[in-house]
């Protein structure tokens, strides 16, 4: 009888694939299918669709009504469909008019009184919309100012299914209704709301100098860092406060990393660019599947894609399990995870800095200068820390022992080190470094650059890191590696290259524990 | 049992309905131990099983939603039996669907004036 079309988006991890939603509503006994590979959420589309329509005073087909999904061969997930789905329906029955495809993008999901709720993905789709050369989209109107992080397109936030269909074009009233909003957030105080929590500060750690020198050169470079010492040395507190004193996120950072807040967790909280780099501390029984991404239906990010331009900390890396430590490789290698399924595939950005703790045994108290009390066997000991693989400890350029500290009381001899004073020494070495290699950090330089003729340092100062790669010391990434750590040493310490004392400690901060 | 007359009503609407078309009225509440057929007509070469559905408003549906798969399957069976009952009369067989909604001076939600849907062969 009448054909109804709406245009939406799917996402395929954070790609954005167009989709036409098409409503056919033919004579025959009241029934509706939904056809194009929709999972069990997209399903459960046609119930809200029908009280939400019908529960805005606006006529719902009592027909034979067919519902297609275009691209078909498509898996479809999630509630995002339910508004094209009710304009589709609502052309179909000529409330809405069917014009010509005006460039309008559709998301969002109805609740059953025909208001839109709070939806995940808004943010990775309306940058796909754009993409896709879409001049407009119709979003929940709790999700507006998200979208809005997205230059170049049009935002209409809208309330009520009946407010979409009068954008659409429909000539009916619009009630006035409460649009609803995210659970957590208070009307009236946005900026309370949206404020962090302060981050933990550097100064209330104790007597762990060296280590806290580690740290802030770690921030300096973006390294890798593995700390190994006994419970309660204070590693926790250590990663903890990684955070706060690495530079603030870009601009462009800070859309990718609400990109893919918005996918994880955009029906639950609202998703502002927060200029705090995120910080993941997953427990240690994570599977595969959390760490880079899995799940039914459409693969969802997993933590090492959440920690994307932040920090991954994994307290008690050797109680992970090995194939969960092994999969990061690919992620520290490249900064992407590729992840393949029968039907598609789907990629993740997950560039992390990446910060491994571990006990140097079972029972804690092993020791290079007090071994007395460890009760474990040596081969048990040996074992312990052999779960983090070989490759994987390659990719970390500093290997930090943190002693247990030896006092608790702060005199005048003791040097407090703030946050605010790390975070000034971390952003002015950074921006050395941003500057000489053109915009990355010094552990993302390609190795090329860092051996050729205009960086090279000459053979006097790198001769300890080319005697240790002679020897089988260090691998040739290894050796990649501590030219980077000595480049970070050298920013830090306000030279304009690295001397033979900086490529020394960076061997040595490389090569701290495990000799 | 104001259902029960909306219900007859809305069948002799739909005789009436039926017959101005054309269609030969052959028989009207067959009962078996199965159940019901509202009414049994012949429209041309077609031996036309119609089901009535009568409301007096949609507030609780339009009529036609109230002929679930369920009840679709249950008629299916009562023709087989109407047929075995009647070996003499031929034809094809076809089930048509009659929502009638009637005016009703009881419900405030009622239509003003009866309004007739016909749905020819919806058994597929």
């Amino acid at each position: 009888m009448s054909l109804g079309r709406a245009r939406s988006v799917a996402l395929l991890g954070l790609t954005g694939i167009a989709v036409d939603v098409e409503a056919d509503v033919t004579t025959g006994l009241p029934a509706i299918r939904l056809v194009g590979l929709a999972d069990r959420a997209v399903n459960e589309a046609i119930d809200r669709v029908r009280s939400a329509v019908a529960n805005s005073q606006l006529a719902f087909p009592a027909q034979r009504l067919t519902i297609s999904l275009s691209p078909a061969a498509l898996p479809k997930s999630g509630s995002a469909f339910d508004l094209p789905i009710a304009i589709a329906c609502l052309a179909a029955t000529g409330v809405v008019p069917s014009a010509p495809d005006d460039g309008t993008i559709f998301i969002g999901e109805l609740a059953l009184d025909g208001r839109l709720r709070p939806t995940a993905g808004i943010l990775p789709s309306v940058l796909a919309a754009r993409q896709l050369g879409a001049t407009r989209v119709v979003v929940p109107s709790a999700n507006a100012h998200e979208a809005r992080l997205v230059s170049g397109i049009t935002v209409k936030g809208v309330a009520s299914v009946r407010e979409a269909a009068q954008v659409s074009g429909a000539d009916i009233d619009v009630v006035d209704v409460a649009p609803l909003r995210h659970p957590r957030e208070r009307t009236g105080d946005d900026e309370s709301s949206s404020a962090a929590p302060p981050l933990p500060d550097l100064a209330d750690i104790i007597g762990l100098d060296a280590a806290i020198d580690a740290l802030i050169v770690a921030a300096v470079g973006g390294h890798n860092i593995f700390m190994v010492g006994p419970p309660g040395a204070g590693k926790t507190m250590l990663a903890s406060r990684l955070p706060g004193i690495l530079p603030p996120l870009t601009e462009e950072h800070a859309l990718e990393v609400a990109t893919i807040a918005s996918l994880v967790e955009g029906s639950r909280r609202e998703v502002h660019l927060a200029t705090t780099p995120p910080f993941q501390a997953p427990h240690h029984s994570l599977s595969a599947a959390g760490m880079v991404g899995g799940g039914p239906g459409i693969v969802r990010p997993g933590v090492a894609t959440q920690a994307h331009r932040g920090v991954l900390f994994l307290d008690e890396a050797p109680e992970f399990a090995t194939n969960v430590l092994d999969s990061l490789r690919q992620p520290l290698e490249s900064g992407m995870l590729s992840l393949q399924r029968a039907a598609y595939s789907v990629s993740f950005p997950s560039d992390f800095q990446l910060v491994l703790a571990a006990n140097p045994c079972p029972c804690g108290q092993a020791s290079a200068t007090n071994d007395v009390t460890c009760t474990c066997t040596p081969v048990q000991r040996l074992r312990y820390l052999s779960r983090l693989s070989g490759p994987l400890m390659d990719r970390v350029d500093i290997h930090l022992t943190v002693p247990r500290a030896t006092t608790a009381i702060r005199d005048e001899l003791t040097t407090v080190t703030t946050t605010a004073e790390a975070r000034d020494r971390v952003l002015t070495a950074r921006h050395v470094a941003l500057a000489r290699w053109g915009g990355t950090c010094n552990a993302r330089v390609p190795g090329t650059q860092l051996r050729g003729a205009r960086y090279k340092l000459p053979r006097p100062v790198t001769s300890s890191i080319d005697s240790a790669l002679h020897r089988g010391g260090i691998t040739l990434r290894g050796y990649d590696r501590a030219l980077r750590l000595a480049w970070s040493l050298a920013d830090l310490d306000g030279t304009t290259t690295p001397t033979t004392d900086h490529v020394g400690r960076a061997l040595y901060l490389r090569k701290g524990i495990l000799q | 049992m104001r259902n029960r007359q909306l219900g007859v009503r809305g069948e002799d609407e739909a005789v009436g309905y039926l017959s101005a078309r054309g269609y030969l009225i052959l028989e009207r509440n067959w009962r078996c131990t199965q159940g019901e057929l509202d009414v049994v007509a012949r429209d041309g070469d077609d031996l036309v099983f119609v089901e009535v559905k009568a409301r007096s408003s949609v507030k609780y549906g339009h009529p036609f939603e109230a002929v679930t798969p369920r009840k679709l399957a249950r008629l299916r069976i009562l023709t087989v039996l109407w047929r075995a009952a009647h070996p003499d009369v031929t034809g094809t067989a076809r089930i048509d669907v009659i929502s009638i909604l009637l005016p009703n001076h009881n419900d405030a939600d009622a239509v003003a004036s009866p309004h007739i849907e016909h749905l020819r062969g919806v058994f597929q």
